[in-house]
């Protein structure tokens, strides 16, 4: 194989990739954040609602995971200029991830209230509390164990795979730094390998944080590994 | 709204749900094909990983590297790693069997780690006692520990295909003509994006939502295994 | 020459040392009881004879000869000549009874499998369960596993079989059958270590017992010996406890 390796381009033009990186851990947290608000919410409905809210989010849940996230995005890159809403590439990629991330933290979030005993929550009641009092002292510090690695798992899964279709639209996070760069001195093996070492190194560091978090704020042994 | 129904004749043309269904059967080979090699070299390497002694932990170590850097790369990335490092080596490769690499290599990182989870499961008395009869690595490995563990190993690794149906479509963007890329083409030739990807999300749904119900039914099925009960 | 001779053996589970220098013998076709509370190393010096725990210190010899625990080809040696049967019978799950008591000596020693079948049926015979060739060890009680374990053992031809608590995981009234099975074999002249919590039959079949706590071997003896009248206090408590059940 005679290919020369020149990995000196790449370092002048680290500072773009460290954007991009930048770029798409802010992508990874909103989609997430915005996504589990969506899936508290549609978990809240379907576990407590009447029959046919139930049946409406499911059908989101169940549409929205059996396709592919970038077919997603596409059709709102795609489509919404056609109903006359003009929205950046950026706003494209985060409604859809943040959609998609809603409809799968849907699923983790109920299998997490599923959990919750409903002797739990009687004993509750009986002690007195409100609804809200129940949710928030006996349901969440439950979930919060058992759900936990799922969550944290997800959340990586995000930062990884979702925030990387961007560059198929144009978004300048990670992959499409890494694409804009190698297309202008053709560099393609170099700045893709980096890439995927900081990818690896990104989401090294979100696993620890994620783990560190999880022992600190709710108790819970979560794998790095 | 007036458009897309103005081009839904012309878009449920015959040539053009032939292309989908030729595109969708891409889809669905790639899958296949990706995640089967995937899944036996995923075994390889699990093998590999367990070989004992101290001169052997190079091995141990790339094959744990191995499965760890490859599930925190986007597959997107994959791809073009692989679609560049083959063009390096043999410019004129085709690029669906670039594809297939790609889904292989991505496969082989994820589907590890679901069989060592399945042989790890195996109480390891049965290897023990194997062991004390002088059977080799290889010999316990597949006739005891494998046998008991297919229950817990097929169910998430069906999963994983089915799952992965819908990360082909990055593969859209090296030019491998499956759904995802006769969409683009489709939306470029003009016809209504809602229109276009609306259907492709249908087709990938269709392709996608039973396997998924096939695979939960199969889980259930696979509950009460043979080896896993207990004696009176 | 003793059949079986274990000198100064240390084994230890990482930073726990387990067996503190053991010293034991066993004469060909003699049986040799092990007791002595949980945790004394009852079961991890049969573990270390197999080759299942590393052995740290002190050696093992085997008719004279001296095993060297260390290399792989010495413990394949030692797991030729010997055989084990586990507290939890570890009968294989996905194979039946005949297949379990047919894979080693088809797999390794490499017989013919009308003769290694024949043995089968044979040993199974002998066991009582001859006409369970065909069952899954979840279709047996305890009992009877614990029977196919032991048949299992044989087909391999042990010089010395190793009996790790075979009845403590049986409820009580499958226990006998068991240790009819063991009698048949004490009386056919197979060298033997049993450990057991079975004082009355160890009082029967032993030759000698070996009173071990917290990883060394305490008292050694003829069976009315040590188990009626031991010298040690810690032997004394310990059958104390056990004769007040």
């Amino acid at each position: 194989m005679n290919y020369r390796f020149q990995f000196g381009v790449v370092w002048d033009n680290f500072g773009a990739l460290l954007e991009g990186a930048l770029l798409t851990f802010q992508l990874g947290v909103i989609a997430f954040g915005g996504g589990a608000i969506i899936g508290l919410i549609c978990a809240t409905l379907k576990t407590y609602g009447p029959w046919p809210v139930r049946a409406l989010v499911n059908t989101y849940v169940v549409f929205i995971t059996n396709t592919p996230a970038l077919i997603q995005i596409y059709f709102l890159f795609f489509g919404l200029p056609e109903v006359g809403i003009r929205w950046s590439n950026e706003a494209c990629l985060l409604i859809g991830l943040t959609l998609n991330a809603g409809a799968y933290l849907t699923m983790i979030l109920r299998a997490g209230f599923l959990s919750v005993r409903i002797t739990e929550l009687e004993a509750g009641q009986t002690l007195g509390m409100s609804l809200i009092q129940q949710v928030r002292y006996i349901i969440v510090p439950h979930i919060a164990k058992s759900i936990y690695p799922a969550l944290a798992n997800f959340f990586i899964v995000v930062l990884v795979m979702g925030t990387s279709v961007g560059a198929l639209i144009g978004v300048d996070e990670l992959t499409g730094q890494a694409i804009n760069l190698s297309a202008v001195n053709y560099r393609w093996l170099e700045y893709f390998t980096v890439v995927a070492g900081m990818y690896v190194v990104l989401t090294l560091v979100a696993s620890i944080g994620l783990a560190l978090l999880g022992r600190w704020a709710f108790r819970v042994k979560a794998r790095i590994f | 709204m007036e458009r897309i129904i103005e081009q839904l004749p012309r878009f449920f043309s015959g040539p053009n749900m032939l292309l989908l269904l030729e595109a969708a059967g891409l889809t669905l080979g790639m899958t296949i094909v990706g995640c089967l090699i995937g899944f036996a070299l995923a075994f390889v390497l699990v093998f590999l990983r367990q070989t004992p002694g101290l001169i052997w932990f190079p091995l141990r170590l790339i094959c744990i590297l191995y499965v760890e850097v490859f599930r925190r790369i986007p597959f997107i990335v994959v791809v073009y790693l692989v679609l560049f490092f083959i063009q390096t080596v043999t410019p004129n490769a085709s690029l669906f069997t670039i594809a297939v690499i790609a889904i292989c290599l991505y496969a082989v990182a994820y589907t590890a780690d679901i069989i060592r989870g399945g042989l790890e499961s195996v109480p390891q008395t049965q290897v023990e006692a194997a062991q004390v009869m002088n059977l080799s690595r290889l010999q316990i490995n597949l006739m005891v520990v494998l046998p008991q563990a297919w229950p817990v190993i097929i169910p998430p690794a069906i999963a994983f295909a089915v799952s992965f149906i819908k990360d082909t479509a990055l593969v859209s963007q090296v030019g491998v003509f499956e759904l995802a890329f006769r969409g683009k083409e489709l939306n470029n030739q003009g016809f209504s994006g809602i229109l276009v990807f609306g259907t492709i999300a249908l087709c990938y749904f269709i392709l996608s939502f039973p396997l998924s119900l096939l695979g939960q039914h199969l889980e259930k099925r696979l509950a009460t295994p043979r080896g896993q009960r207990r004696s009176r | 020459m003793p059949h079986l001779a274990v000198s100064g053996v240390r084994a230890s589970y990482g930073a726990l040392e387990v067996l503190k220098g053991i010293d034991l013998t066993v004469e060909k076709g003699g049986i040799l009881s092990l007791v002595g509370p949980s945790g004394s190393g009852k079961s991890t010096v049969l573990r270390a004879l197999m080759g299942l725990t590393p052995i740290t210190g002190g050696h093992v010899e085997i008719a004279g000869e001296r095993m060297d625990y260390s290399s792989a080809r010495a413990v394949r040696e030692a797991r030729d000549r010997m055989a084990i049967v586990f507290q939890q019978y570890n009968l294989f799950q996905n194979m039946t009874v005949g297949q379990n008591v047919t894979l080693a000596p088809t797999k390794i020693k490499r017989r013919p499998k009308d003769e290694v079948e024949a043995q089968a049926r044979r040993l199974l015979t002998l066991v009582g369960l001859g006409d369970r060739y065909n069952s899954y060890p979840d279709q047996l009680s305890g009992g009877q596993q614990q029977r196919v374990a032991l048949a299992r053992a044989l087909a391999l031809d042990p010089q010395i079989l190793l009996l790790d608590e075979v009845t403590s995981a049986l409820d009580p009234e499958l226990v006998n059958e068991v240790l009819d099975a063991i009698r048949k074999l004490a009386d056919e002249g197979m060298t033997m270590i049993i450990v057991s919590h079975e004082m009355a039959f160890v009082r029967e079949v032993a030759d000698q017992v070996a009173f071990m706590d917290d990883g060394e071997v305490i008292e050694a003896g003829p069976p009315a010996l040590i188990l009626d009248t031991p010298d040690s206090q810690r032997a004394r408590d310990f059958f104390g406890k056990i004769l007040r059940h």
